[in-house]
């Protein structure tokens, strides 16, 4: 019963800071909002039994890619509202689509045939020993290849970032 | 079983032949820039190892064998099979002897004429290419392979004779003799049709064979060879179709020697020989050859005494040779036509070659009233021009003599008139060859002082051809000497196995007794005495000279523009297609088929117009659509089935 | 020593819940015109899927969906570097970093 509580506490959790990622007017307040929501996505890992992936993502998510877009913000000086005046209408759009997307998603869920997990087969396939050993024997060639793409992502940010001698 | 073994030993050679000519063509097409003047050489090299197989399957193959093999499967569908193979038999050898072997003489020639032309490289890979193709039609053992040589032959023709593509009037013959061409395919190719359809295949030995079931003269065969007889009309020239053969004379001399004197204008005749028993099963259709051929012989020769152009005389006198052929064949007496072939090939690729070097001393010029005198400055190609002369005038012993005198004692036994017609285009071939010789190289110079300086004999390259072509001339016709000497007639005994189909269908030749051989011989070899004196009284005696065009009357007006035939085409065929075209142009070309293209264009243009303002610019309508059709997809393909069951 | 966590949650809340996270997104792409919440939107789009991918794992007792996990958080750390970049660079430019002003590509 507890973690039926457990989980209902964390996923609303995670749906009400997600929507405060997207409507806070200032952009420092969604980059926090969103650090929340990280955490607790990470929660739910853990729920899962997926420590590793979940240490992973509070380091490489919340450690990593927030600081950085935390950085951009501050240093573009973004920390105004920014938008200005927009007509009600796009915005209405967007949430009706929003909305709709979600409901067709849902009936599709509904509609297909999934797996049904009667007694949920928890284990220790999170642990760091598990994943570690596939990702270093099963998918080795696909491991060494995201170094490569680390090293084109690195060499492309830097030189769309440097400014023109021009 | 050893002489199979004999025969398939010869099978490499006789793939070989062909081979040469084309890794020449495709070397020095992919190196003929590094090559230079090695080209020349090259391409001279390739044909002479065609000629060395072509000798050594001649000395090795045993009298009175064939070789016929398939090379490759080719075509195949239903009950048809058209395989790619090649057929060496006394007929193919003879040709193949005479174009490999003329040809590399004329090859080595083309090293002397157009070493500074700075096409010297495209000139002889398409040398080359024209000799695989000939090769190809002579060994082809069915219609079908044939035929690619036949339409390859003209291809070469066509480029060669536009040689000098940067004047128009070149091009225009080029273009000419492509489309008169054509026209004779049409024919020949409809007539492979019918073979195809009534006997079921294309290769010579089944195609004689179903033949002969048929009966003789029987509307199908005289149709079919009316059609081959109409394809080989465009390629040897024959009455209608054959005036771009001296309008060809635009090509390089050596192109004129090789193709259009020598090799590919007796494609026609080597046809014919090779369907002999299809001939000689239609009657109707040898009567129609003879006298077209006949027809021809007297047209093309009353053309040539008012020619000017040293060329344009040796065209005629070709056009009308090869008429003369023709009524060799139509007389039923395939061999001599053949014979004459050879002879032909020799003499008048010697003439051509000449002209050459004459053209080449004279620095251009092809007009024989500027010329006079040339003896005293380039006395090789004097001697060996005399001795051609000699040989297509008929004068006893060279070659032409006993080629000649052979159909006409054949045109004797057979009608009297048609000897009578033979017999004075004869002499008058006599007259204006030596018309052409005597105003060419005797009396004085008449050209500018500039020519007269530069006046001089070729260089060895293209003496040594003319040399051996001239001893050619001499002594080709002794393998041809008539049964009135008391020997055998080498070359009909020779080829006698590819005509005994035909020959037993026609029945024995006429024999005339040999005191009649005698006489006739006799007035042929007068009748050419008198027209050289006659010539000799004109044009040295008298100093007599063609007079400027503008001056020329009457009948000789006539003449002189080839009784205005190209003028008769050009009002009957050429004018009326064009005003069609005209017609065509506006009516249905602008009114109705630009219709449709445009409103088919407009149609594209409007929708492109319309549906290109939804590329607004705006990243978030993009985002927008992108996921609204997200959503359309996901709900057609995952949603939409369920709710079809559920409903249900 | 380490402890398995166990419980019965059926896994359709998970797939509930990513699905909401999943149109969260969606609506913040087409409700924001900030380039940077923008690709934040992303990101929650990507950990929504991240949540899918580790129920199924877990639920499943097999591994690769984790490992699967794993190079989508390299992939997206990858992205949101060139992103950034990116939007530096658009930002020099235009000094801004409203999507709308990028509408040099019509008609």
């Amino acid at each position: 019963m507890s973690s039926q509580i457990l989980f209902f506490i964390l996923a609303s959790l995670t749906i009400v800071s997600a929507l405060f990622v997207v409507f806070s007017k200032s952009p420092i307040y969604s980059v926090m909002w969103m650090i929340f929501c990280f955490f607790t996505i990470a929660g739910h890992y853990v729920m899962l039994n997926a420590q590793f992936l979940a240490i992973v993502h509070v380091i490489v998510y919340a450690g990593a890619i927030m600081v950085l877009l935390l950085f951009t913000v501050m240093l573009l000086n973004l920390n105004k509202e920014s938008e200005p005046h927009k007509s009600p209408l796009p915005k209405f759009a967007a949430i009706i689509t929003g909305g709709l997307l979600m409901l067709v998603l849902l009936a599709a869920m509904h509609s297909s045939t999934l797996p049904e997990y009667s007694s949920p087969a928890f284990s220790d396939v999170g642990y760091v020993q598990k994943v570690g050993t596939k990702i270093f024997t099963e998918f080795l060639l696909p491991f060494e290849m995201t170094s490569v793409l680390f090293i084109a992502a690195m060499i492309g940010s830097v030189v769309l970032a440097k400014k023109d001698k021009n | 079983m050893d002489n199979f073994i004999e025969l398939t030993k010869l099978m490499t050679p006789a793939i070989l032949i062909p081979l040469f000519p084309l890794l020449g063509f495709l070397l020095i097409t992919l190196f003929g820039k590094t090559l230079k003047k090695g080209s020349g050489w090259l391409a001279s090299a390739m044909i002479l190892a065609s000629f060395i197989c072509t000798v050594y399957i001649f000395v090795n193959l045993p009298e009175g064998q064939s070789l016929n093999f398939t090379v490759f499967e080719w075509i195949k569908w239903g009950d048809i099979n058209l395989a790619f193979g090649l057929l060496i038999d006394p007929l193919s050898l003879v040709m193949l002897l005479v174009v490999t072997g003329v040809g590399f003489l004329i090859h080595l020639y083309s090293i002397g004429y157009m070493h500074s032309d700075e096409g010297f490289s495209r000139f002889f890979l398409q040398m080359n290419l024209f000799i695989f193709f000939m090769l190809l039609l002579v060994m082809g053992n069915s219609y079908l392979v044939m035929f690619i040589g036949w339409e390859g032959v003209g291809l070469c023709s066509y480029l060669l004779i536009g040689f000098w593509f940067k004047k128009d009037a070149f091009n225009d013959a080029a273009k000419k003799a492509f489309i008169m061409n054509r026209i004779g395919d049409l024919g020949f190719l409809i007539g492979m049709f019918f073979m195809l359809f009534y006997f079921g295949g294309l290769d010579f030995t089944s195609v004689m064979i179903a033949a002969q079931t048929h009966e003789k003269g029987s509307a199908l065969l005289v149709t079919i060879t009316l059609l081959l007889f109409i394809g080989a009309m465009g390629k040897s020239a024959q009455i209608p179709l054959y005036t771009w053969l001296p309008d060809a004379m635009a090509g390089p001399t050596p192109v004129s020697a090789l193709i259009h004197a020598a090799t590919m204008v007796t494609a026609g005749i080597y046809m014919i020989c090779r369907s002999n028993i299809l001939f000689a099963l239609a009657p109707f259709t040898l009567d129609f050859v003879l006298i077209i051929g006949v027809a021809t012989s007297l047209f093309a020769a009353i053309i040539g005494l008012k020619q000017n152009d040293i060329k344009k005389v040796l065209a005629y006198s070709t056009v009308s040779q090869l008429g003369l052929m023709f009524a060799a064949l139509g007389l039923g007496v395939f061999s001599s036509g053949m014979f004459h072939v050879v002879t032909h090939a020799f003499f008048k690729a010697l003439l051509f070659l000449g002209a050459g070097s004459v053209i080449h001393a004279m620095s251009g010029a092809q007009d024989i009233r500027n010329m006079g005198g040339l003896s005293k400055y380039i006395k090789i190609t004097y001697i060996t021009f005399l001795i051609g002369t000699l040989a297509i005038s008929g004068i006893f012993p060279f070659a032409g003599f006993f080629s000649k005198d052979e159909i006409l004692a054949q045109s004797f036994a057979n009608h009297k008139l048609i000897w009578g017609i033979l017999s004075f285009s004869s002499m008058l071939t006599a007259f204006y060859m030596f018309r052409l010789y005597f105003l060419t190289f005797n009396t004085q110079f008449r050209g500018t002082d500039e020519q007269k300086h530069h006046l001089h004999e070729s260089p060895a390259t293209m003496t040594i051809p003319l040399i051996l072509l001239a001893a050619l001339s001499v002594v080709g016709g002794f393998m041809g000497l008539p049964a009135a000497f008391g020997s055998a007639h080498v070359f009909s005994r020779y080829l006698s196995p590819v005509f005994e189909g035909s020959v037993s269908i026609m029945g024995a030749e006429h024999h005339l007794n040999h005191a009649t051989e005698w006489v006739l011989m006799g007035i042929a070899t007068l009748a050419a005495i008198v027209s050289i004196i006659v010539a000799y009284n004109i044009y040295i005696s008298k100093k007599g000279l063609p007079e400027p065009d503008a001056e020329v009357k009457g009948f000789a007006k006539w003449v002189g523009n080839k009784f205005y035939v190209d003028e008769l085409f050009d009002m009957i065929f050429v004018r009326p297609l064009m005003v069609m075209s005209d017609i065509f142009f506006v009516l249905v070309d602008k009114l109705i088929i630009d219709l449709f293209v445009n409103a088919a264009a407009w149609v594209v243009g409007f929708t492109g117009r319309t549906i290109r303002l939804v590329q607004t610019g705006n990243t978030g309508f993009y985002i927008f659509a992108m996921v609204i059709s997200i959503m359309v997809l996901l709900y057609c393909q995952l949603v939409d089935p369920y709710l079809y069951v559920y409903f249900k | 020593m380490e402890q398995v966590i166990q419980h019965s949650n059926p896994q359709s809340w998970y797939l509930v819940l990513s699905t909401i996270l999943f149109s969260i997104g969606v609506m913040g792409v087409l409700f924001r015109r900030n380039a940077i919440i923008i690709l934040m939107c992303i990101e929650l789009m990507l950990n929504s899927v991240n949540i899918l991918l580790v129920s199924f794992s877990a639920y499943a007792g097999n591994s690769e969906g984790q490992v699967f996990v794993f190079f989508i958080m390299v992939v997206a750390a990858a992205e949101v570097a060139v992103g950034l970049a990116l939007l530096v660079s658009i930002f020099r430019n235009t000094a801004s970093t409203d999507i709308n002003v990028l509408s040099k590509l019509k008609w």
